[in-house]
């Protein structure tokens, strides 16, 4: 069942035309920033940015950071919006519960081509990001600086850019279980990705406002950009774990709902 | 004989409509079962109930002998269904989307899925479909492919809901020759439909849904046996019932309805009066006059309450 929703997700051409597009803004940014030679000052603009400049291995960071904030949720609310309501819309979600696929089966392999997806996906950003970043800049993998300004060596750097890539991954799971969690209750898929969508910019909009600061450690966006921490020196874990937590207390209680909802309603579609 | 589906005060509700309202289907083994109603009168709603899509307010239902929608696991494998529309994932090949749903349950080894697939997409006639995505196909092509994907395993049982449907006369009858060519092979066939000629073609025992009641449900046979009357079609009705003095139950133009149930008889008496006759049979209901008569009004039609 797993391997059958991983062969539709990935032979799906809108997949592959997602990912690209979501490579497009990052490329943009670093040729913008090799023709106009104007980075961001330290402390502006995304992170990472203006490291880039002296140092390309650090691209792969500056990308994640940049698709980070609107083009990766989108993406995945899109997948994991589609999974069980695009079925739902298409019509064959009966045909597989009456092949029987089973329903936890099914929302079982769609949760994991849905992390397939944020997987692939944010490798390819980091892969194609440490492409352009070492062609387009300086790469100088023995000297790269921390946030707090010490230098990292380069077994460090690629430590911990891994964990930044797990730290992202395991947020936008976050993104997923909201839109896998909409996408059971309703038949159609544009309907669950504005769920979770509207999720995000609340949760955004929320974050900046001084009187939401008794529920900001609960918003689900509030700890995505503690990826930055792996970065100083020495790592600042308190935000990290804390985003983890949150991120694995959100996806448990989403997945559960799912879970509730799917498993006891009538398939009508 | 063994009984394939059996359902026992079968209800489903949605909020105060009640959109079946307690059956009890009866299909046995070697049945071509037409569950005939109008459109909204709970067919689909059943058909779903069957399957485990939609799950019962009360009532049971055993399929192949176990009770579902507890033993789906074990028993939708040995069914085949086709339900409301074909749907198919328009960017693969009916070949590859075959594939998917064979490998998406149990019941389907990988060795022969190959194999398998081709020859349901031969015996529907899609053999020579290749690589063609399914968004290509049209309409009759999209429900071939459905029977395709119903008819994978060999199923015991066939769950059809309006399987001609988009098909012009000629898929019709091909399709309708498969179906039987499978009876002959001992596939139960279980066909939800409204078209009322197709199920007089096809089957051997009938339901009839009205406003999720299932109002008739008998053979096809016995519902439309003989009335015991004959009907005479004659250019001179009046002089037949002159004749048959107080014998004619009903006279409609040419066509006379006698009572005697002997063809021959009446045949006789009235050639022997020198009447003319084009036309003579035993007078049988037809499963409209009998559908019509087990129905009362369309569920189409929303009326006030009284």
């Amino acid at each position: 069942m797993i391997a059958v929703e991983l062969r539709k997700l990935f032979r799906r051409p809108r997949t592959w035309a997602t990912i690209a597009v979501l490579n497009a803004l990052p490329v943009l940014v670093a040729v913008l920033l090799v023709w106009t030679d104007l980075a961001p000052r330290p402390g502006e603009g995304p992170p990472f940015l203006s490291a880039v400049l002296t140092n390309g291995a650090l691209y792969p960071l500056a990308a994640l950071a940049i698709v980070l904030p609107l083009f990766l949720p989108i993406a995945v609310a899109v997948v994991a919006g589609d999974s069980v309501a695009g079925e739902a819309q298409a019509g064959t979600l009966r045909y597989l519960l009456a092949r029987p696929a089973g329903r936890t089966r099914l929302l079982v392999a769609k949760l994991v081509a849905v992390l397939a997806f944020v997987l692939v996906t944010v490798l390819v950003v980091a892969a194609v990001g440490y492409l352009v970043g070492t062609t387009l800049f300086d790469a100088q993998p023995g000297a790269a600086t921390s946030v707090s300004g010490t230098s990292l060596t380069p077994e460090e750097l690629a430590v911990r850019t891994v964990l930044a890539i797990g730290y992202v991954a395991v947020s936008m799971l976050g993104v997923a279980a909201f839109a896998l969690f909409f996408s059971t209750t309703t038949d159609s898929p544009l309907g669950a990705t504005m769920g979770a969508l509207a999720v995000l910019v609340t949760s955004s909009l929320l974050f900046t406002l001084d009187a939401a600061s008794p529920i900001a450690p609960y918003l689900p966006t509030r700890y995505w950009l503690a990826f930055v921490d792996l970065f100083r020196d020495p790592v600042l874990w308190r935000d990290i774990t804390r985003g983890l937590a949150l991120q694995a207390v959100y996806v448990g209680v989403l997945l559960a709902a799912a879970w509730a909802n799917f498993t006891t309603k009538d398939v009508t579609s | 004989m063994s009984s394939v589906i059996a359902t026992r005060g079968l209800a489903k509700q949605y909020g105060r409509l009640r959109a079946v309202d307690g059956i009890d289907l009866d299909v046995r083994a070697g049945d071509v079962y037409g569950f005939l109603g109008a459109n909204g009168s709970g067919k689909t709603t059943t058909v779903r109930m069957l399957l485990g899509l939609v799950l019962p307010t009360r009532g049971e239902i055993d399929l192949l002998g176990e009770r579902m929608p507890r033993a789906g696991r074990r028993v939708l494998p040995r069914v085949g269904a086709l339900i409301e529309a074909p749907a198919a994932y328009g960017h693969l090949s009916g070949r590859e989307n075959l594939a998917l749903l064979d490998a998406a349950g149990p019941g389907g080894a990988r060795r022969d899925r190959r194999r398998r697939v081709a020859d349901v997409l031969e015996q529907v006639g899609l053999g020579g479909v290749g690589r063609r995505p399914v968004k290509a196909y049209s309409l009759g092509m999209r429900q071939r492919l459905g029977l395709a994907g119903a008819l994978l395993r060999r199923p015991e049982l066939l769950v059809l809901d309006e399987p001609t449907n988009g098909l012009d006369p000629q898929g019709i009858s091909e399709i309708r020759e498969l179906l039987l060519e499978l009876h002959r092979g001992g596939t139960t066939i279980f066909l939800s439909s409204h078209l009322l000629a197709e199920v007089e073609q096809l089957c051997s025992r009938v339901g009839v849904l009205d406003r999720g009641r299932l109002v008739l449900q008998d053979d096809l046979a016995t519902l439309t046996a003989p009335t015991g009357a004959t009907v005479v079609r004659t250019p001179t009705p009046e002089r037949v019932r002159a004749t048959l003095d107080g014998r004619v139950a009903a006279v409609d133009g040419e066509r006379v309805v006698v009572r005697g149930g002997d063809p021959a008889e009446v045949n006789a008496l009235l050639v022997g009066a020198g009447i003319p006759v084009t036309g003579l049979a035993p007078e049988r209901p037809t499963l409209e006059e009998v559908v019509l008569a087990a129905a009362a009004t369309s569920a189409d039609r929303v009326e006030r309450a009284l």
